[in-house]
């Protein structure tokens, strides 16, 4: 596999999660509008933070008039759960030059992360490994386009656009097409049970914090799971 | 605050976290038991992400025949195990919502 065909990798998985993500970026350049930011500011915004939930939060924050570092606690705590893809992430970048780095990280979102990890993980032959980066690249530059152009909708057109055509489904459907896939030991089901259950039990608290809490509650129940067994 | 430089902030502090390991991995030795965590962050936290979305209706559980979600999602779990196919997964999936949206209807 080549750079090219490496980047399109990346980019293909990515395109069913962009059928979810859409309605999500129009309903966030409508929201951002109605809290008083203006058009640049909250297109801008998209290339900034480019962080979908933290995004309504931070509109719907500024809306009300929330103290600036509330605001951004709350942005941090949104994005916490970005520091397990990037722990995740990184053995795999480790030779990569800085600017590489960066740019990976700054495209790192739950969407580009799950769409290319199947591809990361799985199958770490030579040729692939090599090229692991272009993969992350493709999903994440498609779901960073693909943002743009929805939030750009949302802020050009508004609440015409249909936004409740019931597409936001395609994310956990295929959420679950790479997860359920991955699951081939007891310890990586545990993991899952624990991170869904605890991430129900909590999902009352704000700032997403619940799906952070969740995660790591999975991680330690999947791998003492695995010193068990070993 | 001015409304450019809090997002400015937000930006920076967003890229922060998701640079935070990346940039660090070389320049520390993690102890062997974070090693250990890291096969199951795939899929501890995209099914945290997925949970919630199948099993709550405005914040409540739901898991009677009122919440179809749950259900198309649950038909896409056993396709996704079966046939281990993104498309066919999702397109159940939705197929399966569209089904039981017909039938409560």
């Amino acid at each position: 596999m080549n750079a090219k065909q490496a980047f399109y990798l990346g980019l293909r998985a990515v395109m069913p999660l962009l059928a979810g993500v859409a309605p999500f970026g129009v309903i966030y350049g409508v929201v951002a509008l109605q809290s008083g930011i203006p058009p640049p500011a909250a297109m801008a915004m998209s290339s900034i933070v480019f962080a979908g939930s933290a995004q309504f939060l931070l509109a719907q924050l500024v809306g009300v008039g929330a103290p600036p570092l509330l605001t951004a606690g709350a942005v941090g705590l949104v994005n916490l759960r970005h520091a397990l893809y990037s722990a995740s992430v990184a053995p795999i970048l480790a030779h990569l030059p800085r600017r590489w780095k960066m740019l990976l990280a700054y495209l790192l979102t739950d969407e580009a992360y799950a769409a290319a990890i199947p591809h990361l993980l799985v199958d770490a032959g030579e040729s692939r490994s090599r090229h692991a980066h272009w993969i992350l690249f493709g999903s994440g530059f498609g779901l960073w386009a693909g943002w743009q152009v929805a939030t750009l909708a949302g802020v050009l057109i508004g609440a015409q656009l249909p936004s409740d055509l019931g597409l936001d489904f395609a994310l956990p459907l295929t959420f679950i097409a790479i997860v359920v896939p991955m699951i081939a030991s007891r310890a990586l089901l545990a993991a899952a049970v624990t991170a869904g259950a605890v991430a129900v039990v909590l999902a009352a608290l704000p700032y997403k914090i619940g799906l952070f809490i969740a995660a790591l509650a999975g991680l330690a129940v999947g791998a003492a799971m695995t010193r068990k067994a070993a | 605050m001015n409304l450019w430089v809090l997002m400015l902030v937000c930006g920076l502090l967003t890229f922060a976290i998701r640079y935070s390991f990346i940039a660090a991995e070389g320049h520390y030795q993690p102890p062997p038991w974070f090693r250990r965590l890291l096969p199951f962050v795939p899929i501890a936290a995209l099914t945290a992400l997925v949970a919630p979305e199948l099993l709550l209706m405005q914040g409540e559980l739901v898991l009677g025949s009122g919440n179809l979600r749950l259900w198309a999602g649950l038909a896409a779990i056993v396709v996704a195990a079966v046939w281990r196919n993104t498309l066919l997964t999702i397109g159940s999936g939705f197929l399966a919502l569209f089904l039981l949206q017909r039938l409560a209807g």
